[in-house]
């Protein structure tokens, strides 16, 4: 076990320093008038750009600017963002929260209603009630997640008031409990929406199959009442998939949930990503996009690891 | 009163072809501590007509009559079945690596049975109980391999496994559904052995489904051959073996691969069984009987005899394996 996880994350380190390359390449490859000029903007004078190219160190050579940026990265030094001027780490941290709760928010709702969903048109297929979530899965996955959070935002402030829910930046729940929750409870119902579609999918496909399995009629041989044949003996089996797909959603949604995080202008790292984008801020973008290969890296292996707990026939070697 | 009294059982499957008649009047009686063998080919309803009277066969409309113990199986509430199925009738299934729960250790799987059916027992006692189950069966170290997930058990094992859990509450019935099915010829002979033995020690009636004549050869009192969802000939074992009279049996009895006399080629049974969704007119057996009569195709032949049950309109003193009864079979039918 100790080895299996020490090699996975020497792996994960190799990815990760794939990723950076990769990255870095993409923006520091290209003549080095190219950055200067997007960052000082179409109309800057010469002067301008040269002094840019000083300050960011772009006249180095290319291998001596590679060094420097692995060496920071490896002092967990993102860099300073060409914009803002604050440090990436720095923007990243007051970004971060907002999406972690956002995430863990919506887990637990998408989580209880799809695998609850599942189980119940599993157990009964092709009855009304299986057919109707049939409808709202199709519906779920189809509706653009912005449409949703716009309809969402326009009847919380026009229809229901009252409920205080509104769209806004993260607050954290230590300092205003009820502001946090009014500003979280849309982006997590929104995000849970589109994902319970796809748990209830793949809960009811896995129940399905668990369920025509052998040992589930051995255990209606022996007599066990069919909630337990349904939940100790089915679910426990079909939930597998199921766990595994959770922990890489979870990963890539920690990298920045870009479309209900600008919806409701939670200011997390999706809407920073954009941000820097928006304005070519390169080591922001840098940044964010190795930690998000990080959560998805790390993801990884703990759904290897969970995989070896949930299933005694799988071994780590 | 026998143990278990089945009269006029049929068993259908609705589905969108049209519907599945699997069984299509299955009868027969099973003895305390006796066994009764079931023999037919895949598909000719064996499984589903004993699934049925647990209760295992969902979405089949069932009708006819399967008394166990003067109790009305057919049409009992669930429940009341639910509470029978593992305490008084336990079932043991072919394929042991797929009928046991995976991700369960066999001790666990031996004490959730124990414990449906007796709630008062602590987990403690259910688990010495699961040992001794396991000892019971020839488990080495069952104190130890009691642990074990089922991928850990060899094949024979695993079978043993299930027939410690079958066997853990004292059924009055066991129905074994290709027990050796999925094992080695040794471990086969081993875990016949064992079954036998067991069966005797607390004297269980045992049903035993196989397409392998040569699996009971040894075991069963009494066997009952099926073909298209009916029982077409009952008999006492010897009877059955050495004086069989229906050309199905006949032709069953032939395609045994004999031990000693290895020169012989198999004389398999022609033909394709048929389909359940439109049965053959008359006897279903007869687009494959070499002695098939202009009656066979039009009346259906009902179970005649006294002792001796067949169904098949040639004379019921025409029995009997090899040329001087195919020459009789062939007189008589022509």
């Amino acid at each position: 076990m100790t080895r299996f996880i020490i090699r996975r994350v020497l792996f994960g380190v190799i990815v990760l320093w794939l990723v950076a390359t990769t990255v870095f390449l993409l923006f520091f490859a290209g003549p080095a008038d190219n950055v200067a000029r997007r960052l000082a903007g179409p109309r800057a004078p010469m002067e301008v750009i040269e002094q840019i190219k000083d300050t960011l160190g772009l006249n180095r050579s290319m291998w001596e600017q590679y060094a420097s940026f692995l060496g920071n990265l490896l002092h967990g030094d993102l860099g300073i963002s060409f914009i803002s001027q604050t440090p990436v780490t720095t923007l990243i941290m007051q970004s971060l929260p907002g999406t972690l709760w956002l995430v863990a928010g919506a887990a637990v709702l998408w989580m209880a209603a799809g695998i609850t969903g599942g189980v119940i048109s599993a157990v009964r297929p092709r009855s009304v009630l299986d057919r109707t979530t049939t409808v709202l899965v199709l519906a779920g996955i189809s509706l653009p997640t912005f449409v949703l959070g716009m309809l969402m935002v326009y009847l919380a402030l026009s229809v229901f008031p009252w409920t205080g829910l509104q769209p806004g930046p993260y607050i954290s729940p230590l300092l205003d409990l009820k502001g946090f929750l009014q500003v979280m409870i849309m982006p997590w119902v929104c995000l849970a929406v589109v994902q319970a579609a796809v748990y209830v999918r793949l809960t009811r496909g896995s129940m399905l199959d668990t369920l025509g399995e052998d040992y589930i009629r051995t255990a209606r041989a022996k007599g066990a009442p069919e909630r337990r044949v349904t939940y100790r003996h089915g679910l426990r089996a079909a939930l597998t998939p199921v766990v595994t797909q959770f922990g890489v959603d979870i990963g890539t949604l920690l990298g920045g949930v870009v479309v209900t995080e600008s919806v409701f202008g939670l200011q997390g790292l999706g809407q920073l990503m954009i941000r820097s984008v928006r304005y070519g801020d390169l080591p922001v973008i840098i940044g964010a996009a190795i930690l998000a290969s990080a959560f998805i890296v790390v993801a990884n292996i703990v759904v290897d690891v969970a995989y070896s707990f949930l299933d005694p026939r799988v071994r780590l070697a | 009163m026998a143990l278990l009294e089945v009269s006029g059982l049929t068993v259908s499957f609705p589905t969108p072809d049209g519907v599945v008649r699997a069984v299509r009047g299955m009868s027969f009686e099973v003895e305390r501590g006796r066994t009764l063998g079931i023999v037919g080919e895949s598909g000719s309803g064996k499984s589903v007509s004993t699934q049925t009277l647990m209760g295992l066969t969902r979405g089949a409309e069932v009708s006819g009559s399967a008394r166990f113990e003067g109790r009305e199986l057919i049409g009992m509430p669930a429940e009341e079945l639910r509470r029978l199925r593992g305490a008084q009738i336990a079932m043991i299934f072919q394929d042991p690596l797929s009928s046991l729960h995976p991700l369960y250790t066999v001790g666990w799987q031996i004490v959730e049975l124990i414990r449906i059916h007796e709630p008062a027992t602590t987990k403690a006692q259910a688990r010495k109980w699961a040992i001794e189950q396991l000892a019971l069966v020839g488990i080495p170290q069952p104190d130890r391999r009691v642990d074990d997930y089922p991928h850990q058990f060899s094949g024979g094992m695993r079978q043993r496994a299930m027939i410690a859990m079958a066997l853990a509450l004292q059924p009055k019935l066991i129905i074994a559904d290709e027990p050796t099915t999925a094992l080695d010829a040794t471990v086969q002979a081993q875990i016949l052995d064992l079954m036998a033995r067991l069966q005797r020690e607390f004297d269980t009636a045992l049903i035993m489904i196989t397409h392998d004549l040569g699996v009971i050869a040894d075991m069963a009192d009494q066997v009952l051959v099926m073909y298209a969802g009916k029982p077409i000939e009952v008999a006492e074992r010897r009877e059955l073996y050495y004086r069989p009279h229906h050309p199905y049996t006949v032709g069953l009895l032939e395609s045994v691969p004999s031990t000693t006399g290895a020169k012989e080629r198999l004389k398999p049974v022609p033909g394709q069984p048929p389909s359940l969704l439109r049965p053959p007119s008359g006897c279903a057996f007869h687009p494959r009987c070499p002695y098939v009569m202009p009656k066979c195709r039009t009346d259906v032949p009902p179970l005649m005899g006294e002792e001796h049950l067949s169904a098949c309109w040639l004379p019921l003193d025409v029995v009997g394996l090899g040329p001087e009864a195919a020459r009789r079979r062939t007189e008589e039918s022509s």
